[in-house]
């Protein structure tokens, strides 16, 4: 990874391009984000020597002989601070964009990219939809959902496990996305890693599939932890397993007493209802929460302006 | 293997405040790493080792503290040990169950020359 902004070393790439500056670490970053970058790429990596100014390099090389350099540093930081920071641009922005967007996390084959294309030729008439598709390699899954007429970017994790909140950054400047409507993000699929990086996301949606154990969320209990609601797939081929439904909504309910759960399949289109209904509820749920505060702003707004015009009066000489 | 990606970060954090706060060598890492948190200590220190190469760093020793599990039951309305997410509350047997604490992953401080 680019230690300047997060750019992976030519491993990630955004379909069109690699998100990396080809390795040459002397970077003035002139990418063309729509979202802004917290530094000013002037720095060196390693070392910074020529800027630094230092009185030999600790202990033995001192300049005071003997007099120990060495010190302690207290940091208290999140590990995940950088990647945060992207979350909270990407958030900012589709709250400002209207834009609703999901992170769809799950094992490999638990069916999501078909509930995806399903979703999307159900909704396309009615509101406008985007995709970014992770994958640590092709494009299959992009090609899938754009011949559901709907914009789709593919990212490529290459060696990454998952997708991170700067990747998603620079997949946004690919895509054509009207302002406001839903934009899905597939991440890769693996039920461990995806767990722990905010995209900017309003929920992580988790899709298991019916042909998975009902064990899973005790075997993977972070993703579970994580998502807002678990999509379990498949369910038209209940009739030919031995998987216990009710046992697997007690297992998730277990690792989160707050996840909900919509039973369906993406096949013959049970439950899917249930799913576009929850997608519109939480849709407007997200915009009426950040409306409060604006709508407490304009309020405050009022008062003052209310204030400031009524301390004043058109009036015919009052004075003596 | 997300903790490769998180070594690489505490590698980017370390390089920025190198720069911030003027030190060249760093001797200690001291990382506060909780039960909750989806991290495998082990295979952190070894990512940790891969990505110091070539880095301020290098060679640099790393303390991790593993900070309990902590969880609030809200049916006991009170707080328990807490050390795997799918652990029922030791009293009630509930699951309703709210993390409170163990789910960070902080660089604490640096031994800085």
């Amino acid at each position: 990874m680019c230690t300047s902004c997060g750019c992976s070393h030519g491993e990630a790439r955004v379909e069109g391009g690699a998100i990396s500056h080809e390795d040459s670490h002397e970077h003035s970053h002139s990418h063309e984000h729509s979202h802004s970058h917290a530094h000013e790429g002037k720095h060196k990596h390693h070392h910074a020597q020529g800027n630094d100014i230092h009185f030999g390099k600790g202990a033995a090389r001192s300049h005071a002989p003997g007099l120990s350099q060495q010190r302690m540093v207290q940091i208290e930081q999140s590990i995940l601070s950088k990647n945060d920071q992207y979350a909270a641009i990407n958030r900012s922005l589709f709250a400002k964009q209207n834009i609703f967007a999901l992170n769809l996390v799950s094992s490999p084959g638990s069916g999501k990219t078909t509930l995806l294309t399903t979703t999307l030729n159900a909704l396309k008439n009615s509101i406008s939809l985007g995709v970014i598709e992770g994958d640590q390699e092709t494009a299959n899954d992009a090609e899938r959902i754009r011949e559901t007429g709907v914009s789709a970017v593919q990212v490529n994790t290459g060696k990454g496990c998952h997708l991170d909140a700067h990747m998603i950054g620079h997949a946004l400047e690919k895509l054509s996305f009207d302002e406001q409507g839903l934009l899905f993000i597939e991440n890769v699929g693996n039920l461990v890693c995806p767990a722990g990086f905010d995209l900017g996301e309003a929920h992580k949606v988790a899709i298991l599939s019916v042909t998975e154990g009902e064990d899973k969320p005790l075997k993977y209990p972070d993703m579970f932890h994580a998502a807002d609601v678990l999509l379990l797939n498949k369910v038209d081929l209940l009739p030919y397993l031995d998987f216990d439904v009710e046992l697997c909504i007690e297992n998730a309910k277990k690792v989160n007493p707050n996840i909900e759960v919509i039973r369906c399949s993406a096949t013959t289109g049970e439950g899917m209802q249930a799913w576009y209904q929850w997608l519109e509820s939480h849709r407007v749920e997200l915009f009426n929460k950040q409306l409060a505060p604006l709508k407490v702003q304009i309020a405050e707004i009022e008062k003052v302006l209310a204030q400031k015009i009524l301390s004043q009066k058109v009036t015919t000489g009052a004075a003596h | 293997m997300h903790e490769m990606s998180l070594a690489e970060g505490i590698i980017q954090l370390i390089e920025q405040h190198a720069q911030e706060q003027n030190f060249s060598e760093v001797t200690l890492v001291h990382l506060d790493i909780g039960k909750l948190s989806n991290v495998e200590v082990d295979s952190m220190r070894f990512c940790f080792d891969a990505v110091c190469e070539n880095t301020i760093a290098q060679g640099a020793k790393l303390q991790i503290t593993e900070s309990p599990g902590i969880g609030w039951c809200m049916d006991c309305e009170k707080q328990i040990s807490y050390q795997a997410l799918y652990q029922p509350c030791p009293d009630c047997d509930g699951h309703k169950i709210q993390v409170t604490g163990g789910n960070e992953m902080l660089i604490k401080e640096l031994e800085v020359n």
